[in-house]
């Protein structure tokens, strides 16, 4: 068994390991002075054990053949999948979302409006594109997307929801399935835990996983995420090659 | 059946009892019992026998010196503790005990020290989109509140490189960057423990208090490193840390959630590095430095789980291995998109 085991595990070891046992059942029949009834006896030895080691070493090679397709960690990785009961909980944005009219209330806080307010009695303009050809609010909304128009995405026929490129209604909390029209690409990597970012676990069977939507993290109007300035920073000077100019009170220090 | 020259001391010392049958006289009985050598004349063969004694009692004492020079922060039950690999439940129990005492005496903060063990079939691995990392430095933070670090010196296990575009050398890389990031003709490296499958660190170590496990980890037993940097100096990615002095830490910010091989206040002169916040991923949580990443770079995953983030980013990205060609097979990966 102990032979088998470790035939299984090195190949090349088995051939070797096969071709010596074999040598030495053939020297052992050969070496024989005497070649009469003793000798026929041994000799069927020899061929019974050629015979045998001939078994093991086809059974071992098949099973180094196979071995490539039974990784000994796939069963455990595969169970723990199949427990994962955990779900994968994307934060959702507010719907509809509030806008800031421009007003303030006795308490000095502003005044919010939903889409709908305002927008229920104005008729759509359907030949404003930009934020330039607005006559009044939304002036100053900062558009930096691409060359989307105001009714790529919103939606002129209830604005309290988006549409799609086919013109069909996707709510505020779905804009994902708006986002992900033009950008694949990034869908594909969101879907495969590759983009966005996650807080939680990285094991589903051991508890949840919470990610970001897209508007968590890129504005819809002006999405390139922003620049920042780092705040955190080790007092580390390896690999620095500015190094800090040698202090005053040194050459003091050398003196004494 | 005696020698000549034990004869002699046989004889003397037999002599001496004869003559006080009731015990040693206090004044010069006790010098001839103890060391009856001394009531020998004054021969060379005695001479050279004194300087023997002399010597063999001056290397003795040198031996078990250190016994006597424990030094002042070490506990003799710190000073007599076995490695990590050979403590059993019980003196894993009593130390960890005994460790959360001592933080609750130098830090004034009650936390819990755990021993993670490997979760079985599962292989760690990491990777960072370069395309999106800003060099904002969040992760280097997390790790800093995450991982119990020095507050004097804010160490962290990670290193925000800021490398020119056209170059992957990270030796060009600076780490002291202090204005508004990205820059239009820079990118930014987080450089970490790279948890390398051949790694140098482990094999310098004179006293294997560094080892790999079965997760792919690099882990170190902090109380049998004895500080001698060799690992330091063989890491090619600079990635370990040395405790020049007792970290500080105010109570309130003492993270109480600590493993033994991880996060656990490290003692004074030892060393440290970047164990994938194996307290977290080992109860199958995400890295700190992950979860505070606010671009969504860094992706972490089983590599044994064919469906994980970290096998869809080796399958679908042009990933890269820094310093590949030392041969020293790291578990963290980079890829730009």
């Amino acid at each position: 068994m102990a032979l088998i085991v470790v035939i299984v595990e090195c190949p090349t070891q088995c051939r070797v390991v096969t071709k010596a046992l074999s040598d030495m059942s053939r020297n052992f029949s050969s070496s024989n002075p005497n070649p009469a009834r003793g000798g026929i006896r041994v000799t069927g030895f020899a061929r019974l054990s050629l015979v045998i080691l001939t078994l093991v070493a086809i059974t071992s090679l098949a099973f180094a053949a196979l071995a490539p397709f039974s990784s000994p960690s796939e069963p455990v990785a595969t169970e723990r999948k199949r427990e994962a009961r955990f779900a994968v909980e994307i934060h959702k944005p507010d719907s509809p979302p509030l806008v800031e009219i421009g007003l303030n209330d006795e308490n000095g806080n502003p005044i919010t409006a939903t889409c709908a307010t305002c927008h229920a009695n104005r008729e759509p303009d359907p030949s404003v594109r930009t934020v330039e050809d607005l006559k009044s609010f939304h002036r100053e909304l900062v558009i930096d997307h691409g060359k989307l128009s105001c009714f790529s995405c919103h939606n002129s026929a209830d604005y309290s929801s988006l549409k799609l490129a086919d013109g069909t209604r996707v709510e505020f909390t779905e804009v994902m399935q708006l986002c992900a029209q033009c950008h694949g690409p990034q869908m594909k990597d969101y879907e495969n835990g590759v983009h966005g970012g996650m807080v939680g676990h990285w094991d589903l069977s051991r508890g949840p996983q919470q990610k970001n939507n897209c508007v968590d993290c890129h504005r819809p109007h002006a999405p390139q995420f922003p620049r920042m300035i780092p705040t955190f920073k080790p007092d580390d000077r390896f690999l620095d090659k500015h190094v800090p100019p040698v202090p005053e009170s040194a050459p003091d220090l050398i003196h004494e | 059946m005696f020698p000549p020259y034990l004869r002699a001391h046989r004889t003397s010392f037999m002599n001496n009892h004869a003559e006080n049958p009731d015990g040693p006289t206090p004044s010069s009985g006790n010098d001839q019992d103890l060391l009856p050598i001394l009531n020998q004349p004054t021969t060379r063969r005695t001479a050279l026998k004194a300087v023997g004694a002399a010597l063999g009692l001056a290397a003795f004492g040198k031996a078990i010196s250190p016994l006597a020079s424990i030094p002042e922060n070490v506990s003799v039950d710190e000073f007599l503790q076995q490695h990590y690999k050979e403590l059993s439940d019980d003196d894993k129990e009593r130390i960890f005990a005994r460790l959360e005492q001592e933080t609750k005496e130098s830090y004034g903060a009650d936390v819990t020290i755990s021993d993670h063990r490997p979760i079985p079939g599962v292989r760690f691995a990491y990777a960072i989109n370069l395309s999106k990392c800003n060099g904002n430095g969040k992760c280097m933070e997390a790790c800093h509140l995450e991982n119990n670090h020095h507050r004097g010196v804010d160490q962290s296990y990670i290193r925000v490189l800021e490398l020119p575009k056209g170059t992957l050398d990270m030796e060009e890389g600076n780490t002291t960057f202090d204005h508004t990031v990205p820059q239009e003709d820079k990118f930014y490296m987080p450089v970490q423990c790279q948890q390398c499958d051949n790694p140098p660190c482990v094999t310098v170590c004179p006293v294997e208090a560094t080892w790999k496990e079965d997760d792919g980890i690099v882990v170190v037993d902090y109380n049998w490193c004895i500080g001698c940097r060799y690992c330091e100096a063989a890491c090619p990615y600079h990635a370990r840390r040395f405790n020049w002095e007792q970290p500080e830490i105010p109570a309130e910010e003492v993270n109480p959630d600590q493993g033994y091989l991880s996060n656990r206040v490290r003692p004074q002169g030892t060393m440290e590095k970047c164990h994938f916040c194996l307290h977290r991923t080992r109860e199958g949580r995400l890295p700190a430095c992950l979860e505070a990443c606010p671009t969504g770079a860094r992706v972490f995953g089983d590599l044994n789980d064919p469906d994980s983030p970290i096998n869809y980013v080796l399958q679908n990205k042009r990933v890269f291995v820094l310093k590949e060609e030392l041969g020293t097979r790291p578990s963290f990966f980079y890829f730009f998109d």
